[in-house]
């Protein structure tokens, strides 16, 4: 009786350290963005991303405020908010997807890995799917990702005078987060 | 027996807890769920400053609630052409112009100052504007901002000879507003300004040092590049032979900067001079087309953006 307890007692809790997730997250992830045009330099900054990744599945998320980009100047982010990107009613942008090939990152190794992202970005209240290759780095258990993707500002709804001119037409989007 | 009965009653809670405690961790996270649920709750709890209440830092001859943010130089050069009733001679006022240049700098998110150098009468300028209170919206709404304006004048054209002796001091003038603004929406704003001039002397004993007045002005949108602004002071006790200035203009938007287009009867555009020596009347036809340009500078960058890496 007594034996047949323990055993039971020990797949439970065997069980329970192999099935447990870790969640990953920050709050000070960085995202930046370049859609240089022409000479005038257009890029911005956010470093009050949110991100949260779950280390057995693989699923990761990004969510930022888009106000929260700070330009070089005050009359370029205000054109940003209210020409482009509608702040007022698109006051988020988010991420939403799965490292697809998150088996083969071992996360009690310091260690880059190479991996792949597939999920869907919502810009602008629009919705697209993106698939994109980035960097996971693993130091002293802590992970931090790296990535850097085009998107094509069209296609996300967002219209206005010099897109395709000053503004490039695809904007260059970077991201940098160390989770805790 | 009895304490085979308490081993299987402490094995069933343990076991129970173990369970218990499987369920929680071993279900996935729904990271997708959890993000969801988490901006919903980040949504009620948000407050949001309102931001862009007017394009720029001047309606057409004064001071709007925008101040230029921090480390951000603004070159402006202001342009008033004569006045179209001038006729066909004078190129309907082409020919003649009055102009101001001027610099504003943004020293903190809040506190905005400029110089500047006026033709009319050879006025010199410095002025600071310092947001008090801030229209915002969400968990800690208010409806309206607030900001403080002060100008002093100096005025360098030689005075006319007097039979008394004139001092320095006599040259100064002093402006205090203070500027109420609310952003309705994107498509329209509206600002009250309550405005004290004060002449350091006047050239005669009937006129009072001290001219209240109180400026409306507005901004409707018309298309995402485009806002029609309108600018009206009412004066309290104008000086005698002095109107009401009274301007209607086009702010237009070109990446980088905002033009500023105007029909106004005020020849002059530091706040004295429009505001209490408009002697233009629209009904004569003293209208005067001019604008504004500006430029901005970026000299001390955003600490976030000098940090970055590009």
């Amino acid at each position: 009786m007594k034996k047949i307890l323990l055993s039971v007692t020990m797949i439970a809790v065997g069980l329970t350290m192999a099935n447990a997730q870790k969640l990953y997250s920050t709050k000070t992830g960085q995202i930046k963005f370049n859609a240089t045009g022409g000479v005038e330099k257009i890029a911005a900054v956010n470093n009050q991303v949110d991100s949260k990744m779950v280390d057995k599945t693989g699923q990761i998320v990004f969510s930022l405020l888009v106000n929260g980009f700070i330009f070089d100047n005050q009359l370029m982010k205000d054109h940003f908010e209210e020409n482009y990107l509608e702040t007022t009613k698109f006051s988020k942008a988010d991420f939403k997807g799965f490292i697809t090939n998150i088996s083969s990152v071992d996360f009690t190794k310091n260690g880059k890995y190479n991996i792949t992202i597939d999920g869907s970005l919502t810009i602008h209240g629009v919705t697209q799917k993106v698939s994109t290759a980035g960097s996971l780095t693993i130091a002293n258990g802590k992970p931090s990702i790296a990535g850097v993707f085009k998107v094509k500002i069209k296609e996300y709804g967002i219209t206005g005078l010099y897109i395709g001119e000053k503004i490039a037409s695809e904007a260059e989007i970077s991201v940098d987060c160390k989770y805790d | 027996m009895y304490s085979l009965k308490k081993l299987i009653q402490s094995s069933a809670i343990v076991l129970f807890i173990l369970f218990f405690s499987n369920q929680l961790t071993a279900q996935d996270i729904d990271l997708f769920k959890m993000q969801d649920a988490q901006d919903k709750k980040e949504k009620e709890n948000k407050t949001e400053l309102v931001t862009a209440t007017f394009k720029t830092t001047r309606m057409v001859n004064g001071q709007s609630i925008e101040n230029v943010g921090k480390g951000i130089l603004d070159l402006k050069i202001s342009h008033r052409f004569g006045t179209v009733n001038t006729g066909a001679y004078n190129f309907f006022g082409l020919d003649q112009a009055t102009m101001r240049i001027g610099m504003d700098y943004g020293v903190t998110n809040r506190l905005m100052v400029g110089i500047g150098r006026s033709t009319f009468n050879k006025e010199f300028d410095g002025f600071l504007k310092y947001r008090l209170l801030r229209q915002s919206t969400g968990k800690r709404s208010f409806p309206f901002s607030v900001s403080y304006a002060g100008t002093a004048i100096l005025q360098s054209l030689k005075p006319a000879p007097t039979t008394y002796p004139l001092n320095q001091t006599d040259q100064y003038f002093f402006v205090h507003q203070l500027i109420i603004a609310r952003k309705f929406n994107d498509y329209f704003s509206l600002q009250f300004v309550p405005t004290l001039v004060h002449y350091n002397i006047v050239p005669l004993e009937t006129q009072p040092n001290d001219l209240y007045s109180v400026g409306v002005g507005y901004r409707l949108r018309i298309s995402k590049r485009v806002n029609l602004t309108g600018e009206y002071y009412y004066q309290l006790n104008p000086i005698t032979g002095n109107y009401n200035s009274l301007s209607f203009g086009f702010d237009i938007e070109t990446g980088g900067h905002v033009f500023q287009l105007h029909f106004t009867n005020s020849t002059g555009i530091n706040e004295k001079s429009f505001i209490s020596e408009t002697t233009g009347q629209w009904n004569n036809g003293d209208i005067h087309f001019g604008f504004n340009i500006s430029r901005v500078f970026t000299i001390v960058k955003p600490k976030a953006m000098a940090n970055a890496k590009w």
